[in-house]
């Protein structure tokens, strides 16, 4: 995000849908030419390697200084299945961006703006940039349509496979089209990326929950291999007193609800506690911000240093108005006498000794005690997994991570391979929807490999 | 996908974009770099008796933080032994036989010498001559390169004598440096060639040091012209492609070289007539890895157009290249000023104001807003505001009604006839 690029940051009261628009503009005609123009279009860059799916960044910018934007977009696409939505939600600082040679130089080139670019010729033009491959008869099933999941099945399908992805939801995408806050990633982008796979011949069966409408047993003999791309699962418990009050929400859930119009209107001048300080809770925040909530504020047990939320995702929730409160402990939820949320008991800590993570252990002040109003409290306090279904699986995991060799991306049951969120955890990966993408691109190539044969990947 | 194969005077290759002889196919290694990269053909750096070349030798004109907007070389023709050379020519030929490789060559011009050239380049395997009359210094004084390519006479007598031994193609490469190019390229068809190609570089200096007072570049304190190239020479090169290529006695195939840095320059190249392009400075600049956009970017360009090959966009413009005493006097365009994206930066006004014909109006409205505004009838269509202006389509340049066309000469005809 550059914050310098917003234009609007107004937050309006009586048109809601109207705070989730996108936020930062598209480049204009010209800011595109004369970024694609600044950058050296340097000899194996550091941006390409900096990017988890290697996408030729100067080959991709180069031709939208060409004038070539459809050559752009396919350059992009190719090595990103999701690529569209990835220039609007990669953390580009901490990754392309953060590695351009030009960081000291000058600016670094706004690559995830110049993808966005190149991406939106093709999704207003409509372009299909790609082809199925030649069947070689044999079938995968894909658990998940999430970016993990749709990666695995684009390049799976242009290998010649026939794909099948079962969805839970009534519409793929996963967290892109669910639960990314659509002031930055509009479902509509999502969407295009959903089409494009089916475009290849690829089945989605959404509303599909593969453990309760298929089994794990049905689908491990009807195909030749599985992938399993179900990311995590919805937030933990706090574990904490009045936690069933009305008025406390699941944070993806909640951001979920904002993604498709009608937009609630009930937090409307109201008083926000979330709880968390990852780049689930500030999403959390910023969209009460924009739902109109009066006061939104934060809660973390541990202090700025901290917290696992981006530097630009803090800069943009204090831009935004969300105050963070440090060092402070949720112990319950304080309810009226209907049952819905009233405020929010407390306890400030103070930093220990380090913990087994290197990071100093919160420890509570002594009779500290405190409480917060709120009319509405949100957890993000991480995302549970999907335990029963990876046992049913019958597959290692540690504590709902799957473990896969990283090497071909195959679990304990060398018919099932894994991607994304699943695996993400103890050392394997981040969360994030690139690497959920790139992940994904392996599977796709591994089972290849395990299944076709030797040689050279080739895709058309 | 469109057919991007090219028959270039009986030169196949998979692709219009070949290599011009100069530093990036000066050995094998380079060119078949260069060939995996893509690349179609590649002129091999010009062979002959090799030379010394001075350190240094290159220098470049940035242009508003943009780098190399144009190149200047004191380089000479190759500097490696011609056994080398052929050797590598020979190996390149094997490893790629569909790829075009053409040998450049420079001898003294005495018949004997370039029989004895063409013969031993022939042997190599390549699939065409082109012979060097361009080179701008150095070989000059020896009486080769430029020196012979600006005489007419000379240009027909060395290609006939070039032809004489050849068996393949013998492509004439031209001078720019000189005022009529199609005087030489005539010549070249006297003499037999089977095409042309052109620019080669322009006399040129780089520059001035104001600290040292040398000349940019400089060799021990001492400078001499060098030769000019990259995107600044485009339209001289164009004009010089064009100006061949609408001449009807000059009927030869002509490859385009001179600032073709991506697939649009070589797309206005080829409308203008070439059938096959050539770069340098590009290559230099950025590694033999641009030419994957020139052959993306052509390709979709020529899908956009319905075309189903390169072949059928080759010289599509020349008919519409002509002289000036042709061009319609009563043909009339005006400025127009959008001002939903003017920006008001006011360049346009200034422009036309200090140095045009004073027409557009800077005006404030009843509510305070600043806008511009054109007086269509002052306006003589001459496009400077819209060139300043930085914003793409704040002015359109719109054809206003005019009366039936008629020309200079239409014009000069009608006043000879006898009043009836
Ligand atoms: C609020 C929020 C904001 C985020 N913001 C960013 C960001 O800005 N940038 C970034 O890079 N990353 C961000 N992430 C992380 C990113 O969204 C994930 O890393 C990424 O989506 C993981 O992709 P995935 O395909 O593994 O899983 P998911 O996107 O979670 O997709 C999994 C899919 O599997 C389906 N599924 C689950 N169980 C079943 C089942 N039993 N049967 C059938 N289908 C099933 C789900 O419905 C879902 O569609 C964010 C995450 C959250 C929660
Ligand atoms: C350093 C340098 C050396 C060159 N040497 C030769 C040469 O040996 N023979 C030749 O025919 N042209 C030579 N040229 C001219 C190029 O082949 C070409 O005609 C010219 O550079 C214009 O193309 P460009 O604008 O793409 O660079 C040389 C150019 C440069 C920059
Ligand atoms: S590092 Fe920066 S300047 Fe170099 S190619 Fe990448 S984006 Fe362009
Ligand atoms: S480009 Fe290479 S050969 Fe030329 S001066 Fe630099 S390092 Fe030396
Ligand atoms: S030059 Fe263009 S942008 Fe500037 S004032 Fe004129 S029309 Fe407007």
């Amino acid at each position: 995000m550059h914050m310098n690029r917003m234009k609007d940051r107004s937050v309006s009261l009586t048109d809601l849908t109207k705070n989730f628009l996108e936020m930062e503009p598209d480049l204009t005609a010209k800011e595109a030419m004369d970024e694609a123009n600044r950058c050296l279009y340097c000899y194996d860059a550091p941006c390409i390697t900096a990017c988890p799916t290697s996408i030729n960044i100067p080959s991709f910018i180069k031709k939208i200084a060409s004038g070539n934007l459809k050559g752009s977009a396919k350059v992009i696409m190719d090595a990103n299945p999701v690529g569209a939505s990835c220039a609007r939600v990669c953390p580009t600082e901490e990754l392309c961006e953060g590695a351009c040679v030009l960081n000291d130089a000058s600016q670094p080139i706004m690559i995830g703006n110049l993808q966005r670019h190149a991406a939106n010729w093709a999704i207003h033009n409509n372009a299909q940039l790609f082809k199925a491959g030649a069947r070689n008869g044999k079938s995968v099933a894909i658990i998940g349509g999430g970016p993990a999941g749709l990666s695995s099945a684009r390049e799976l399908a242009r290998l010649g496979f026939d794909v099948t992805i079962f969805e839970a939801k009534d519409k793929a995408g996963g967290l892109d089209t669910h639960g990314i806050v659509s002031f930055r990633l509009p479902q509509r982008v999502s969407m295009w990326e959903v089409e494009q796979v089916e475009s290849l011949g690829v089945m989605i069966r959404t509303n599909t929950i593969v453990g309760r409408d298929i089994g794990p047993e049905e689908i491990l003999t009807a195909y030749d291999a599985v992938v399993l791309a179900i990311g995590m699962a919805s937030v933990p418990p706090l574990g904490i007193e009045g936690e069933t009050a009305r008025g406390v929400y699941d944070a993806i859930e909640f951001v979920e609800s904002t993604k498709t119009p009608p937009m609630d209107t009930h937090l409307t001048g109201k008083k926000v506690v979330v709880i968390g300080a990852g780049n689930t809770a500030i999403d959390a925040a910023t969209c009460s911000v924009r739902l109109g909530a009066a006061d939104v504020k934060m809660l973390y047990r541990r202090t700025e240093a901290e917290m696992t939320a981006y530097e630009f995702e803090y800069e943009f929730a204090k831009q935004e108005g969300v105050e963070f409160r440090w060092l402070t402990q949720p112990i319950g939820i304080i309810q009226d006498e209907e049952g819905a949320v009233k405020g929010v008991k407390c306890l400030q800590m103070e930093l220990g000794a380090a913990d087994e993570s290197g990071r100093r252990r919160p420890i509570p002040v002594e009779g500290s005690e405190f409480t917060i109003e709120a009319d509405a409290v949100i957890r993000a306090i991480g995302q549970a997994r999907y335990v029963k279904l990876i046992e049913a699986f019958g597959l290692t995991h540690k504590w709902g991570t799957v473990k896969v060799d990283l090497n071909t991306y195959q679990t304990s049951n060398a018919k099932v391979y894994a991607a994304g969120d699943v695996i993400f955890g103890d050392g394997q990966g981040d969360a994030m929807v690139v690497t959920a993408a790139e992940q994904g691109k392996q599977t796709a190539y591994s089972i290849y490999k395990q299944l076709v044969g030797l040689g050279m990947v080739q895709t058309s | 996908m469109a057919d991007l194969r090219v028959n270039f005077a009986g030169i196949k290759a998979p692709n219009p974009f070949w290599l011009a002889s100069a530093p990036p196919t000066n050995s094998g290694y380079q060119v078949q770099r260069a060939f995996e990269a893509g690349w179609g053909g590649a002129v091999w750096k010009t062979l002959g008796d090799p030379v010394i070349n001075t350190s240094s030798r290159f220098a470049a004109m940035h242009f508003n933080g943009q780098r190399v907007a144009g190149f200047n070389n004191i380089e000479l023709i190759t500097d490696r032994p011609l056994e080398v050379n052929l050797k590598e020519i020979y190996e390149t030929k094997k490893r790629f036989p569909n790829h075009a490789v053409i040998a450049s060559l420079m001898v003294e011009p005495k018949q004997e010498k370039w029989h004895e050239i063409v013969k031993k380049v022939e042997a190599a395997g390549v699939d065409g001559l082109e012979l060097n009359f361009g080179c701008p210094h150095g070989m000059a004084e020896r009486g080769m390169g430029a020196a012979s390519g600006q005489v007419p006479e000379l240009v027909e007598k060395q290609t006939r004598w070039a032809k004489e031994a050849a068996n393949t193609p013998v492509i004439v490469k031209l001078t720019p440096n000189i005022t009529d190019i199609t005087a030489t390229a005539w010549a070249a068809v006297q003499g037999g060639a089977d095409a042309i190609s052109m620019i080669n570089t322009i006399n040129s200096l780089a520059g001035v040091d104001l600290d040292s007072w040398n000349t940019v570049p400089h060799v021990a304190g001492k400078g001499a012209h060098g030769g000019y190239c990259g995107p600044a020479v485009k339209p001289i090169a164009l004009n010089m492609v064009a100006e061949c290529a609408r001449n009807p006695e000059i009927n030869i195939p002509i490859s385009g070289i001179g600032g073709i840095s991506n697939w649009k320059d070589a797309a206005e190249f080829i409308l203008m007539g070439a059938g096959s392009v050539q770069v340098c400075t590009a290559a230099m600049h950025h590694g033999f890895s641009i030419v994957e956009d020139m052959i993306d970017g052509l390709n979709n360009y020529l899908d956009d157009k319905q075309l189903a090959s390169v072949k059928e966009l080759i010289g599509r413009t020349v008919p519409r290249y002509s002289d000036w005493g042709n061009l319609d006097l009563n043909y009339k365009i005006v400025a127009d000023i959008n001002t939903d994206t003017c920006i008001n930066c006011n360049k346009c006004h200034i422009a036309c104001e200090d140095t045009a014909h004073q027409c557009i109006d800077m005006l404030t409205s009843p509510d305070g807003n600043k806008y511009l505004q054109v007086r269509t009838e002052d306006c003589v269509g001459c496009n400077l505001c819209s060139i300043v202006c930085p914003v793409d389509g704040a002015i359109d340049m719109i054809e206003i009604p005019n009366g039936p066309p008629m020309t200079w000469n239409e014009r000069q005809a009608a006043i000879k006839q006898p009043i009836a």
